[in-house]
This record gives C-alpha cells, sequence and structure tokens, in this order.
C-alpha cells in the first residue's frame, strides 16, 4: 500500500507556543488512521494541517514538510482550494448549511462549476448514498437539513464532504456529538468509505480507535510519541507514555 | 484515577495466589501420601481439586467481568488474558493431582519405591507451580523462564523412574500392576510439569507480549 501522505519534521507554532514538535508520519492510501492523545497534545492541530486550515489562523508558524502524492502542500504553486477538494474534512459538531439537503450537497460541486442538473443529482444521490443517508432522505431533499437528527446531520455533513470526490477525508472527532447507534452508523460508514477513500480521524474514544483503525498515531505535547498498526499499539506499545495513556494512568 | 480498576486487578492477583496455592497443597498433599502409604491424606485430595475448580469458575468470571468493564488494553489486557489461559493450567494440575491420588489408593498402602526418585520429582514439580504463579504475581520474566528450565530435570526424573520400573517388573513380575500405577503417578507429575511451563509461558506473553510460539 503506497503512502497518500507523508509529514516530515513538521513543526507548528502558535505564536511563540510550539504545538507540533517535528512530526513524521506516514499514511498509507485507502486505509483508516486514527490520532489519539490527551486534549491539547496537537492531534487536531495536526489534522487540520494536513489541508491547510491552519492558514487562516493569525500567527501560524510552521516548518518541515507534509506531502500529498509526492508534491509539498505548502508550495507556493499548490491551490489551497484544490487542495481542500482532495483533503476534505468533517467536523466534531455537525455543521449544514442552513439550506435543503440537496443544496447542502451541491454546494461544492456548484462552487467547482458544475451547473448541469441531470449532473448534481446523479453526485448528490452517489454522495448521499455513499454516506449511507440515501434511504432516509431521498423523499426529502428539497426539506431544511437542519431538521435532521444530529446523526443524520452528521452523514450529511459527510455527504457534502464526498460531493466534490476526495481522496482524503479528515473527520475531527465526528462522532463525539452523537449517540451510540448514530456512532455505529459512522463508524460502519467510514469502514466502508475506506475501499475508495482515505480517512484520517481525530478520536477521543480508544475503542472506536481500536474498532475501526488500521493505524494509530499517538500525540503528547505537541510530540508524535508512537504510532504504527493499530492492533500492535493497543497489545505491546512500544513507549512507556503511550502505555500509561491507553490504560488510563494518565490524560 | 483508575483506582476501582487497580483495585479489581489486585483482586484478581490475590485469587490467582490462591489459586495457586491449592494447587500446591494438592500436589503436596499426594506426594505425602504416596511417600507414607496413607490413604486417609489420598482422600482429602479431591475436595481440594474440587476447590480448585470452583477457584476456576470464579477467576473465570472475574475476567470476563473486567474484559466487560474495563475494555482493557496493553499491559492490563495481557495480565487478563494471560491469567483466563492459566486458570485452564491450574484446574488441570488439580485434576491430575486427584488422578495420582485415586491410584495412590490402588496401591493398598504400598509406598513409591524409593530408588524411582518419585518424590524427588514430585518435590521439583511443587516447585515448579510455586515459583510459575510467583512469576505472575511479580511479573517476572526471569523466574518463569526458570520454571522453563526445570521441565528438563522432571523430564529427567520421569526417564530414570520409567527405567527403575522396567527393572522392578523384570526382577519381579508379580510387582507388574504395582509398577505401571508408579509409572502413571510418574507420568501424571510429568504433566503438572508441563502445565507449569504453560503456566510460566503466559506469564512471559503477559510481561513482554511475545508468546514463545511467535
Amino acid at each position: 500500500m503506497s503512502n497518500i501522505m507523508t509529514a516530515e519534521n513538521l513543526c507548528l507554532w502558535y505564536g511563540n507556543t510550539q504545538a507540533l514538535k517535528s512530526v513524521n508520519i506516514e499514511i498509507p492510501e485507502k486505509s483508516i488512521t486514527a490520532l489519539i492523545g490527551p486534549s491539547g497534545c496537537g492531534k487536531s492541530t495536526f489534522l487540520k494541517t494536513l489541508n491547510r486550515m491552519n492558514d487562516l489562523i493569525p500567527g501560524v508558524k510552521i516548518t518541515g514538510d507534509v506531502s500529498y502524492n509526492g508534491t509539498n502542500i505548502f508550495d507556493p504553486s499548490v491551490d489551497v482550494n484544490e487542495l481542500r477538494r482532495d483533503v476534505g474534512m468533517v467536523f466534531q459538531k455537525p455543521n449544514p448549511f442552513p439550506m435543503s439537503i440537496y443544496d447542502n450537497i451541491a454546494y461544492g460541486p456548484r462552487t467547482h462549476g458544475i451547473k448541469n442538473k441531470a449532473k448534481l443529482d446523479d453526485i448528490v444521490e452517489k454522495a448521499l448514498r455513499d454516506a449511507a443517508i440515501w434511504d432516509e432522505v431521498k423523499d426529502r431533499l428539497k426539506k431544511n437539513a437542519l431538521g435532521l437528527s444530529g446523526g443524520q446531520q452528521q452523514r450529511l455533513c459527510i455527504a457534502r464532504a464526498l460531493a466534490v470526490k476526495p481522496k482524503v477525508l479528515l473527520m475531527d472527532e465526528p462522532t463525539s456529538a452523537l449517540d451510540p447507534i448514530s456512532t455505529s452508523r459512522i463508524e460502519e460508514l467510514a469502514l466502508q468509505l475506506k475501499d475508495e477513500y482515505t480517512i484520517i480521524i481525530v478520536t477521543h474514544n480508544m475503542q472506536q480507535s481500536v474498532r475501526i483503525s488500521d493505524n494509530t498515531a499517538f500525540f503528547l505535547l505537541g510530540e508524535l510519541v508512537e504510532w504504527g498498526n493499530t492492533e500492535r499499539l493497543f497489545s505491546q506499545p512500544n513507549d512507556k507514555r503511550t502505555e500509561d495513556y491507553i490504560t488510563g494512568r494518565f490524560g | 484515577m483508575r483506582s476501582k480498576f487497580d483495585e479489581q486487578l489486585a483482586l484478581l492477583n490475590k485469587e490467582m495466589i490462591e489459586m495457586g496455592a491449592l494447587c500446591e497443597e494438592a500436589i503436596a498433599m499426594t506426594a505425602k501420601a504416596l511417600s507414607e502409604g496413607d490413604l486417609s491424606l489420598a482422600a482429602k485430595v479431591a475436595p481440594i481439586s474440587s476447590e480448585i475448580d470452583h477457584k476456576e469458575r470464579d477467576i473465570e468470571s472475574r475476567c470476563l467481568k473486567l474484559l466487560l468493564q474495563q475494555q482493557p488494553v496493553a499491559r492490563d489486557l495481557r495480565q487478563i488474558s494471560a491469567a483466563l489461559k492459566m486458570i485452564t493450567d491450574m484446574e488441570r494440575i488439580g485434576d491430575q493431582a486427584e488422578d495420582i491420588a485415586e491410584i495412590i489408593t490402588c496401591l493398598n498402602g504400598r509406598t513409591a519405591n524409593e530408588s524411582a526418585h518419585i518424590h524427588d520429582m514430585a518435590k521439583e514439580t511443587i516447585k515448579m507451580v510455586t515459583k510459575s504463579v510467583d512469576a505472575f504475581v511479580s511479573q517476572d520474566v526471569e523466574l518463569a523462564k526458570s520454571v522453563i528450565g526445570l521441565d528438563d530435570t522432571v523430564d529427567n526424573y520421569f526417564i530414570s523412574a520409567k527405567n527403575k520400573l522396567i527393572e522392578i517388573i523384570a526382577s519381579n513380575p508379580t510387582d507388574g500392576e504395582y509398577a505401571l500405577d508408579l509409572l502413571m503417578i510418574t507420568k501424571y507429575f510429568e504433566r503438572i510439569g508441563d502445565h507449569a511451563v504453560n503456566i510460566a509461558e503466559w506469564v512471559i506473553f503477559s510481561v513482554t507480549g511475545i508468546h514463545k510460539e511467535e
């Protein structure tokens, strides 16, 4: 399996505070990588760096490389909009736009210039099917998305991210606001999606990481302490700090 | 932060020690009954064996509860799963002590032939069982390895006992049944040693994450 993204000596500062300390990691294509660690350890910062969401925060300084398909994403020639189309993001709290279900999904493709109604219909249906929510919403596509349940809203947001045909999906604690049934739907969905997409997920739920991820990366105080095969990491961690964190001795 | 969990793990260790102590007691009693030809002592082994069976059930349900409630990972997961495997071996040790005690009652008060070193063999196996449980409790890989080393001593005792028993049959054919009973007894002691080795191997897995088969 080849690596779709890699970080090399990635350091990031918010002003004078160093949030990432020389992170080195490889993200294999079409796999699920879970990022774990206590609050403030840098895992969300790392996630947001992968599609340059951190560019929007004033005072951010980044050194080192992140490459996507072999290209350094910080290279001046990189079009950030294109990067974000390929590397999509789903947030912790479902954030549908205050418009119809259909328009939520069609929003991205429209901004990328697709106007043809039949083509948009196809894209919307495929995205909703891929996000395992089509059957629940196919009869009310014109209804406002805010009327959906939390779990449905989150799957809608995943569908919206999928509509622009990304290669990588970044998920920042996508189930932390959801009930157990919605959570297991999203987990099932993530497992289905990895046939086509690469998923990187930040989670505070370690059992979730064990259940769905192929690889797990453990962050602590801005440092990537350890990363590798999930089963190995949770049964025989190499670093004592990893062991202490996953067994609940701190954090 | 995880005081409840640590408390439960400590209780698990305590029960493992108790089960190990029962195994030692069963073997020691069997060995004594054999060397003294004491049938009443031999009769006391079966109740200990059934106590060991109960202990196995208790520990098993404690482990399952811990898996369910704590969803352990890393060292905790290895410790609990190793305990689950170890109690199967300990339960077999209890059964085999009981089997030996049953054979002793068939010996009609005759004791084991001194030159067959059966008593020495019993002493070694008791040592192996004690050490393997101690190794689990103190998570001591070196101690566990020493148990695995002792298995050769026990195996050698078995071979020399077998040769001695062949001699007995050859020189006194009427003692054939007696010699075969003793052979069964030595075989059971040899098996007990093997179970202690299994326990020691799970201790090593519990600490290092590596089982010898890997």
